[in-house]
């Protein structure tokens, strides 16, 4: 492990150096797995958080307050200690500039790494493929990777939308509520324009983003999602 | 606790089959469905993994890890194939 | 194998004499499942004894409300190696659900809402060693955990405990139940760590 990156309260990126990784595709995930000094073993999978051109390789966790692995991770870590890792795992819910777009990016709450690890590709590449992104989490102070996503929107252009669902600042003007069909409709690309979209985050997050799409039109073979669980922390 | 997809079993897939596997497609040996592997409905934290169809929630994939060694039974899939 | 500094997990320090070889012991109550929680409304739900046996007999919620139970504080041991001690729950024992009961069946078959099931011999259910447990740490049993009931096994490991259990199906001959199929061991002491087929 190299570098611990505080990105909000209860997340930190994880930067790794792993000797002989041969590159991933935007969107995969590595299995973790730690092993105690008896042989107790807990094994976790977290997306990559950085994209293939990157010189690093990144994970992103949030801490839960009662899990195995995550206080584990962000509190005890230090540069210089080994971790046990297996991937790049993944071939369904990966980005490429081949696979085109319109692109069509929504992520719950932790769903948001993949994500990042797909806007960072797309700005590597020089994409032209017309992508919007939504972020749903509860509060401005729990947008990871806050700085980096804001300056996309001022320096790259990027469509990049949050919805604040519990807590709001002053002079919000953005979405405050959790997804819903008549929000995706606000910013979704059409269905006739057939967009690749990749919908991340606990399950019942991915589930309702999904059905909204599809009752909007969008055919389901279009729409590629990742659930997590409190299990993946 | 709602179920995670496919995507949670990559890695034990990959080991258990020497390839990636959730861009697979599997036939429901109960009711027909296809679906790729990474769109199935996985319950994980079981004695083992339990992948069930989508559509009629049979379980169509079980994933055993025993003494260094993964299991996989695929009773519940008529068919198994790499789609193209 | 790399170890992993510091890293301790969930574990929490306990008596060894009562931890079977391979566990480890939780403080907390983790929540693992083959499939979807089934949610079977009470007005519908009822506990069958079924199979070999003279007369079939079952109970409805209500019925089975008043039964005489207890309250049985035991460890609990699941083949994934966690283990926590001191559970407290409340059941009914099976020997009051058996009582009555005339058969030549050695093993029964326990089933569940959602089709999960799981086989013993009938002496591991006899002898105040089963109940059908309703009330967890003095509230009804989270559906999350098996409720409105489940079988409780506790000198087995725990996935013969069955979740939302609805009845025991009496047989002259073993079935090996879903776990077993799938290469679980058909009996699963976990004293002698009898977890996978042929250990």
């Amino acid at each position: 492990m190299v570098q611990l990156v505080d990105e909000t309260a209860r997340t930190k990126s994880i930067v790794l150096e792993v000797p002989g990784w041969a590159g991933h595709r935007a969107g995969q995930h590595i299995d973790v797995r730690l092993t105690a000094e008896d042989g107790y073993q807990a094994e976790r999978s977290y997306s990559i958080a950085s994209a293939p051109e990157d010189r690093y390789v990144v994970i992103t966790v949030e801490r839960l307050d009662d899990g195995e692995v995550s206080p584990y991770l962000t509190d005890e870590l230090r540069p210089g200690d080994e971790l046990e890792l297996r991937g790049p795992i993944g071939g369904y819910f990966v980005w490429e500039q081949k696979l085109g777009g319109p692109l069509l990016l929504i992520g719950g709450g932790s769903g948001v790494v993949p994500l990042r690890a797909m806007l960072r590709h797309y700005l590597a590449i020089g994409s032209a493929v017309p992508v919007r992104v939504l972020y749903s989490t509860r509060a401005l102070a729990d947008v990871i990777y806050r700085e980096e996503l804001m300056k996309m929107i001022d320096d790259d252009g990027l469509d990049i939308r949050f919805t604040l669902t519990r807590q709001q600042p002053a002079g919000w003007h953005g979405y405050a509520r959790r997804i819903d069909e008549s929000l995706l409709a606000d910013l979704a690309f059409p269905s006739n324009e057939h967009p690749l979209v990749y919908i991340c985050g606990p399950t019942g997050f991915v589930e309702t983003a999904a059905g909204g799409l599809v009752a909007l039109g969008h055919e389901p073979s279009r729409i590629r999602t990742e659930r997590f669980g409190p299990t993946g922390a | 606790m709602g179920a995670l997809d496919g995507n949670a079993i990559a890695g034990v897939l990959h080991a258990a089959f020497g390839e990636e596997m959730t861009t697979a497609t599997g036939t429901c040996a109960t009711c027909g469905a296809t679906n790729l592997l990474a769109t199935l409905r996985v319950y994980l934290r079981a004695p083992g993994a339990v992948a069930r169809c989508p559509v009629c929630d049979e379980v169509q994939l079980v994933l055993i890890e025993a003494r260094g060694f993964v299991c996989v039974d695929l009773r519940g899939l008529a068919a198994l194939s790499h789609a193209e | 194998m790399a170890i992993s500094r510091g890293f301790r997990g969930r574990r929490t320090g306990a008596d060894p004499a009562r931890v079977p070889p391979g566990q480890y012991v939780t403080g907390d109550f983790p929540v693992l499942s083959a499939g979807p929680t089934p949610h079977t409304p009470l007005a519908e739900w009822t506990f069958e004894i079924r199979g070999v046996v003279d007369t079939p007999v079952s109970w409805t919620w209500d019925e089975f409300g008043a039964l005489p139970n207890e309250t049985i504080t035991t460890d609990i041991h699941c083949v994934t190696k966690w283990s926590k001690l001191d559970t407290v729950w409340r059941g009914v024992s099976l020997d009051t659900l058996l009582d009555g009961v005339e058969t030549t069946a050695q093993y029964v078959l326990a089933f569940s809402d959602g089709g999960y099931t799981t086989n013993l011999p009938l002496d591991d259910v006899m002898g105040g060693k089963a109940w059908v447990a309703f009330e967890y740490d003095g509230a009804p049993l989270d559906p999350e955990h098996g409720g409105p009931a489940r079988l409780l096994v506790p000198h087995l490991y725990f996935w013969k405990s069955a979740k939302w259990v609805r009845g025991l199906e009496l047989r002259d001959r073993d079935e090996p139940g879903f776990w077993e199929m799938y290469g679980y061991h058909n009996y699963g002491d976990p004293w002698k760590e009898q977890r996978y087929a042929g250990d």
